[in-house]
């Protein structure tokens, strides 16, 4: 059995090539943080550290021989990983920088399908890094740089300084609409509070969405500040778009309420749901009312694997509501929205 | 009564085996240990990612982090077989005659008697490579399937196919049959005659050890709560014909395996730490050794199977002398 005390944490670093990572990866390495990191990298060349814990890994993706299309592991990141995990005491944690064209999916569902790995190491947070200048056209002309934000926990918007306050606006409120749970924080030359990237527990269901109080509030009227942290430079005020502009993005969020639900009806569904639109679910979250029970339910989900556990008990005053996201690619939102309806108690 | 002289090193075992009948231990930060009148240590690698005895159990043949690949005496001096560069050598096989094969990243090498070296490159990783029993030839696990080199000669490498990643290779010792395990929970093989598929699943968790029984009559396989045992002893292999299932525990699985050189006898090591002798006639388990402080990683006899060498996950090692 895994152990949570011993797992060591794994944060995944996605963005396309020229935003940011390296400059990221290369303060994470730098900065006194007290941890040390052992890096898997696609090319040593673009750090420029010496470092015996930084190692080479070509992507290589396995299919599983399950009859699922979704369940692809990384098959060089098994390698990496087990041949790391045989030496620790050499580091706290392990950071897996991706190309730019890599597909995120493969890279989390490594931390889940695999039984070594998943015993060893613990997924904490797929972090983003985004060109604010470079978005919209990345968007135009790939499907990563879409998957990359829809998978993320965290997105970096980079290079504020090379775009205007409505430029700005407008990258963030697309960020928003591939992907409201995560969370956005502006930065120049990815400098951003490391806390902010490292350490999250976003897969961790004991911790996820409990770090964020104000999981799916986007729609509220009064919950922006959260959004995002604001850097030095950050000298703007906060009457934020809130239409969704109109991007190139294939991939859509479907934010879903309701009150308490039946667990006899809730459950099947959901592992229903996810059988079926497994394929076209990139991230699924939630926080779930139980009928007749003291304590949320979380659940957290990639393609077609998804974990729930029950987190705490409601707060005194906190309302009891279920919430749930989908991010994904043609997903029906009206048989979603239906069938999560009827699970209500 | 069966004893143990433990040896309590710092690190995951990688290989416990009888060098020139003196036990060595290699461990994955590239340290190998051996019980010759007293411990004894030879860093040997920078990280090391496997190793094996070469066919006449003189040697111990390590690939590594490092990008060496090493044979080791029994006195501690080292040849070096081959460097790599910054590529890691993640898997190594002893083959006839001295051959050596290893695999960096996509290629495969094969270092013959002669010392020259040839080299496969595949579409996809080499997870694992392994030796004909007889012949110059070899086979390489990659995705989807395996293929076999015959490296002396220059006839074309036979492709044997089936979808998923294959992460370990045995040939039978017969040469009759090819074993692979895989990624997801099973073993595959092929009868090597007309390319037979045959399946073995059902295996709660990744095999990570094989071991054959004496003539090739069975292949013992980690990777369930009891070692499942293949029978091989007809042309057509297990198919059709249930495995057994040896010192099955409920609490926990067995991580290693090794058959006794000559008598039906194989030793089972557990996640926990202990080992068992089990009878393959009767299913008679006899305790070995008690749990210790984590999962057994790689189990050897001596010549005369006499001794079992140990290894573990964090380093509690050992000898067993069953005759006591």
């Amino acid at each position: 059995m895994a152990d949570p005390q011993t797992q060591i944490p794994v944060t995944v670093l996605t963005g396309y090539l020229g935003s940011g990572k390296t400059t990221l990866l290369n303060r994470i390495l730098t900065e006194d943080h007290g941890k040390r990191y052992a890096v898997i990298v696609n090319e040593f060349g673009e750090i420029g550290i010496d470092n015996d814990l930084i190692v080479e890994s070509d992507e290589e993706i396995y299919e599983m021989n399950n009859g699922c299309i979704c369940c692809t592991v990384r098959g060089d990141l098994i390698r990496t990983v087990e041949a790391l995990m045989r030496r620790p005491g050499r580091f706290d944690a392990i950071l897996v920088e991706t190309t730019g064209l890599a597909d995120p999916a493969p890279v989390a569902q490594t931390f889940f399908m695999d039984d070594d790995v998943r015993a060893k190491t613990k997924l904490d947070a797929v972090v983003a890094l985004v060109d604010a200048k470079h978005l919209p056209l990345r968007l135009k002309d790939s499907k990563e740089a879409e998957d990359q934000i829809a998978f993320a926990d965290v997105v970096l918007l980079n290079k504020t300084d090379l775009v205007t306050d409505d430029e700005l606006r407008a990258v963030e409120a697309t960020i928003r609409s591939i992907n409201p749970s995560a969370r956005i924080h502006r930065t120049q030359r990815s400098a951003v509070d490391l806390a902010a990237v490292l350490d999250r527990g976003a897969f961790d269901l004991s911790r996820a969405l409990d770090n964020d109080p104000h999981f799916l509030d986007q729609d509220h009227e009064h919950s922006h500040e959260h959004d995002h942290v604001h850097g030095p430079d950050c000298g703007h005020d906060h009457h934020h778009d809130h239409a969704s502009p109109i991007h190139d993005a294939t991939v859509k969020s479907i934010s879903l309420r309701g009150g308490d639900m039946d667990p006899k009806k809730f459950f099947p569904w959901l592992e229903k749901t996810t059988q079926m639109d497994g394929p076209s679910i990139l991230r699924l979250k939630g926080i779930i009312a139980i009928k007749d029970d003291p304590e949320r339910y979380v659940v957290q989900g990639v393609h077609m694997i998804i974990e729930g556990d029950h987190q705490r008990a409601w707060k005194d005053g906190e309302k009891r509501e279920s919430r749930l996201v989908f991010i994904g690619r043609d997903l029906d939102e009206d048989r979603l929205r239906r069938t999560f309806e009827a699970c209500q108690a | 009564m069966p004893t143990v002289a433990p040896l309590d090193l710092d690190g995951h075992c990688i290989t416990a085996a009888f060098i020139s009948d003196i036990p060595h231990f290699a461990l994955a930060d590239g340290t190998v240990h051996r019980l010759d009148q007293g411990h004894k240590t030879v860093e040997a690698h920078d990280g090391l990612l496997c190793a094996v005895a070469n066919d006449a159990r003189d040697r111990l043949l390590t690939g590594g982090e490092d990008g060496k690949a090493l044979s080791l005496c029994a006195d501690g001096n080292a040849e070096t077989l081959a460097e790599a560069g910054r590529k890691w050598v993640s898997a190594i096989a002893a083959g006839p005659r001295g051959a050596v094969a290893f695999a960096t990243g996509k290629t495969a090498h094969v270092r013959l008697p002669d010392g020259a070296v040839k080299s496969f490159d595949h579409p996809r990783t080499v997870e694992a490579v392994a030796f004909a029993p007889k012949g110059l030839r070899i086979a390489a696990a990659r995705y989807n399937g395996a293929t076999l080199h015959f490296p002396a000669t220059a006839g074309k490498p036979v492709e044997l196919e089936w979808a998923g990643a294959h992460i370990g290779v045995t040939f039978s010792p017969d040469g009759n049959f090819l074993v692979t395990a895989m990624q997801e929970n099973a073993l595959h093989g092929w009868r090597l005659s007309d390319g037979k598929h045959m399946r073995m699943t059902g295996y709660p968790a990744k095999v990570k050890s094989l071991s054959w029984g004496p003539k090739g009559k069975w292949l013992a396989s980690s990777g369930a709560p009891a070692a499942i045992v293949w029978p091989f002893q007809t042309k057509d292999g297990p198919m059709g014909k249930p495995p057994l299932e040896l010192g099955t525990r409920g609490d926990t699985m067995a991580t290693a395996v090794a058959f006794h050189p000559t008598e039906e006898i194989l030793a089972i090591g557990y996640g926990d730490g202990m080992v068992m002798a089990v009878r393959v006639a009767d299913a008679k388990e006899i305790l070995l050794r008690r749990p210790g402080q984590s999962a057994i990683t790689s189990m050897d006899w001596d010549r005369d199977g006499r001794r079992i060498a140990f290894g573990s996950e964090t380093g509690d090692c050992g000898v067993i002398d069953i005759s006591g």
